[in-house]
């Protein structure tokens, strides 16, 4: 089997799935957390896409999250906009803010785009809190429309799972494609080592400034899946805290690997929910998951898990081979 | 081809070059020699857009290139390698050389997240190309594995092989030779032979003056930042003045 | 005259922010300075220090001089067991990598902080009771004259300290350049580390004596730092009394938009100063520019 073929079987049966869950889980709160965890999983691809291939960090991410959400709110609540147009509009508008403020932002390096891109995201989300009459502040915006297409209302969790999905899919379908091409090795030339990507010809600047653009469209689309399915969005969703989870989730699944954005996507998403018990250790752990993966496991879980089942793998062909 | 007229570099107070003046013929294979600290790699740092000059212009054919970064400069057909070696270090060898082949290849984010046919049959290209480079270092075998995994010496041949994909008309080596074997680097004095002879120029710093002897027509002697002779390699080695460089005798 | 007053008032309030900004600040530049992390825990010694104070003083009864000087201590060795874990190994990581595990270890110390403390707001006590004092028609409460006081002493101390002794000349000489100062004897890895103890010694220090004018809870620490940063990125990270004006600078704007703009936009104006000077002026208003390397 080829390289090419391998991935797009893998892909296949991933999709698969995902797409037949629903059948088997027909507990109406585990489809809403693997709503969410489709939800997550598109931030996270997103940053992955900056932080895991062009190796930009970004401290602000929840900051476009939010656009997306309050741009669909606000459009379609208070203007009665078509919701499908206003999710194109937000991502754009969102897109075209980043496009905008990356210039200056990514001529930073390091520490100093970490500062700014927090600062950054900060403003956005005092923002969010202080400009009640079109936000609701910090009580924050109710009412948002579920959407629909033409009979079928996105209106409950099976329908949801299908819509998330469906859509997160597509963009990981996409930036996996996006992430084996010119643009993507480009991306990871850029980040293994800057000066001699731009001595082959890549202009670093501006090539970070595009994907920072296309990481923002997709976290808006996110963020106005995210206000339809819930229809009620307030500002401590995309606050630091959150910017730091959506690192986190990248860095616990693996920097440079789409799976591993899902994979971190849902362990972030589900351990709340583990910890129900023991109320307030979520953020403990999440900062020992940061310490002890970026110290000893640099490509994350999912590295971790390739290496097992290709061990898996040879032992299996060894036996195979026995056998014959 | 390539002159860089009255470069003066200082680094807060302290000058790095002093008033160097270089030309570089077309075809030519060019050596830079000179002792530590006498301003080599400031020089080529200036020539390829990474740092900029105090005073003083670099001209390509004739186009005034001074202020023109790196990725201008590549996309002109003049490139470089470095001296610690700068690999791509979490890719494949062969994914190293297709980058090689950014500026020869257009398709966009929309056609890469899409695959349209067009980016299909380019990234086709892209990587028939990339392995024929490969052939002309000799390191087909290595083209799956990860660079940083690759012995010192063939990482400097990788380095030559991805500069090589962008079809140069001028390529800058930055030592070499610096870490490799004797064997290794009579193969490199031969793998410089057969890129002169595709039209390319040749520029290099070099510390091996075996090497620098048996390959340059012209070299360029640097000391303290400032051009102390140039010459055919014979009238080099004769140079008193050079010679004197050298041992450290003033 | 009552403009006036007011006037008065908010520059005192806020050249005392200012000056809990700039040591905040003084922590960050002297980490900065000898590796090159900014260490986004840095806000979180400040809690620290605010915290174990009210635990020491409030919950186990001890005068405030013994609790102030074991809060410090104990926040010192915190910085020191940090640098020795995770930061030492990962000595020469790429940038994202050593930003990422600063962070983790902040989220670590506030998920603790909040274990161990519940998520309740305390007050510290004044150190000299609340007994307003009265200069030029504006009140100042003693607290500030502490903090005033403490700040010009930690700034007179840190001068000496990195221009006449021997271990602050080898800091110095570290920061220049690590390798060039292991030749001549300097033990880089104890700088390294001496660094962390100080910048976490003082941190503490600063988050010890704003907290009886502004309270103190587990999760004081992210904005204190990010406004300690801002001050050390207009100052410039080459430049200590930059710093300081930074600081005062931060604050002044801080507490008159506050007052005569808006109160809400207090937090957003820290950080579109941030923004502004590193789009603008990235060596800072007073630093000077660093020669380009490759």
């Amino acid at each position: 089997m080829t390289k090419e073929k391998r991935q797009i079987t893998i892909f296949l049966i991933f999709s698969f799935v995902l797409l037949v869950i629903p059948f088997s889980l027909r507990e109406s709160y585990l489809l809403n957390v693997m709503v969410f965890i489709g939800i997550h999983t598109m931030l996270a691809v997103a940053l992955n896409l900056l932080m895991g291939y062009a190796g930009q960090i970004s401290l602000g991410h929840a900051a476009f999250f939010g656009m997306g959400a309050y741009i669909s709110g606000i459009f379609t609540t208070r203007f009665g906009l078509d919701p499908w147009l206003v999710i194109i509009m937000a991502a754009l508008c969102a897109a075209a803010i980043a496009f905008a403020m990356g210039f200056p932002i990514l001529k930073l390096k390091g520490h100093y785009l970490a500062m700014a891109t927090l600062g950054f995201g900060i403003i956005i989300y005092i923002i969010f809190n202080e400009t009640v009459n079109w936000t609701g502040g910090p009580s924050g915006l109710s009412g948002i429309p579920n959407l629909k297409i033409g009979e079928l209302v996105f209106d409950n969790d099976f329908h949801n799972y299908y819509l998330v999905w469906i859509i997160t899919l597509g963009v990981m379908l996409l930036s996996i494609n996006l992430s084996q091409s010119r643009i993507g090795r480009a991306l990871r030339a850029v980040h293994d080592s800057e000066v001699a990507a731009r001595v082959m010809g890549i202009n670093a600047w501006v090539l970070k400034v595009q994907i920072f653009t296309v990481s923002a469209f997709i976290s808006a689309m996110a963020g106005s899946l995210y206000a339809h399915t819930m229809t009620f969005v307030a500002p401590a969703s995309f606050g630091f805290n959150f910017s730091v989870e959506l690192v986190t989730m990248v860095v616990v699944g693996g920097l440079g690997s789409i799976y591993g954005s899902f994979l971190g996507a849902a362990i972030l998403t589900t351990l709340p929910e583990f910890l129900r018990v023991f109320e307030d250790f979520d953020i403990i752990i999440y900062g020992l998951m940061l310490i002890v993966i970026t110290m000893f496991m640099p490509g994350g879980l999912i590295s971790g898990l390739q290496l097992l089942s290709q061990k898996f793998f040879l032992k299996f062909k060894a036996k195979a081979d026995k056998g014959a | 081809m390539l002159r860089a007229k009255n470069i003066t570099k200082t680094f807060g107070g302290l000058t790095a070059l002093d008033d160097v003046t270089l030309n570089v013929a077309a075809g030519s294979i060019t050596g830079i020699i000179g002792p530590n600290g006498a301003g080599k790699t400031t020089l080529f740092n200036i020539i390829t857009g990474i740092y900029t000059q105090t005073a003083g212009e670099v001209y390509l054919d004739d186009e005034n290139i001074s202020f023109f970064p790196p990725e201008t400069l590549a996309r002109m057909g003049l490139v470089r390698t470095f001296q610690n070696v700068e690999m791509f270090g979490q890719m494949t060898v062969l994914e190293n050389v297709m980058v090689g082949l950014h500026t020869k290849s257009r398709s966009g984010f929309l056609s890469c997240a899409f695959k349209l046919p067009r980016q299909i049959r380019e990234e086709k290209l892209i990587k028939e190309k990339s392995i024929r480079w490969l052939e002309f270092t000799d390191m087909t075998d290595l083209a799956g594995m990860r660079a940083d995994s690759l012995p010192f010496g063939k990482s400097r041949l990788l380095e030559i092989s991805r500069a090589m994909a962008l079809e140069p008309r001028i390529i800058l080596l930055d030592e070499p030779a610096a870490g490799l074997n004797s064997r290794e680097t009579l193969q490199l004095a031969e793998l410089i032979r057969r890129i002169r002879e595709l039209g390319i120029t040749v520029v290099l710093v070099e510390h091996d003056m075996d090497l620098v002897m048996d390959i340059c027509e012209t070299i360029f002697v640097l000391n303290l930042g400032k051009k102390l002779t140039q010459g055919t390699p014979r009238e080099v080695q004769e140079n008193p003045a050079v010679i004197s460089a050298y041992l450290g005798v003033s | 005259m009552d403009n006036f007053r007011q006037l008065t008032q908010y520059v005192l309030s806020g050249l005392s922010n200012g000056a809990i900004y700039a040591l905040i600040g003084f922590g960050f530049a002297i980490i900065h300075n000898a590796t090159g992390i900014i260490n986004f825990a840095q806000g979180e010694f400040v809690m620290l220090g605010g915290m174990l104070t009210v635990f020491f003083l409030v919950f186990c009864g001890f005068p405030l001089l013994p609790a102030i000087v074991l809060s410090i201590l104990i926040a010192t060795v915190a910085g020191i067991t940090f640098e020795r874990l995770a930061i030492r190994p990962l000595k020469d990581a790429k940038p994202i990598r050593l930003i990422i595990i600063t962070i983790g270890a902040s989220i670590f110390i506030r998920g603790a902080a909040m274990l161990i403390w519940g998520k309740d707001t305390h007050a510290l006590p004044a150190f000299s009771g609340n007994e307003p004092l009265y200069i030029a028609g504006a009140t100042i409460m003693p607290q500030h004259l502490w903090i005033f006081g403490i700040t010009i002493l930690v700034i007179i101390f840190s001068r000496l300290f990195f221009n006449h002794s021997i271990i602050g000349k080898a800091m110095r000489a570290c920061a220049y350049n690590a390798q060039a100062a292991s030749l001549v004897g300097i033990d880089v890895k104890i700088m390294v580390m001496l660094s962390f103890a100080i910048s976490a010694a003082i941190g503490s220090l600063a988050g010890i004596i704003i907290a009886p004018l502004t309270m103190t809870s587990f999760d004081v620490g992210i904005m204190l730092g990010i406004k300690g940063f801002c001050a050390v990125i207009i100052g410039g990270m080459s430049s200590g009394l930059g710093t300081v004006l930074g600081g005062l600078l931060l604050g002044l704007l801080e507490a008159l938009g506050a007052g005569f703009i808006s109160a809400s936009y207090k937090d957003a104006i820290a950080f579109i100063v941030l923004l502004l000077i590193l789009f603008l002026r990235p060596e800072g208003l007073f630093g000077k520019k660093e020669t380009e390397r490759v």
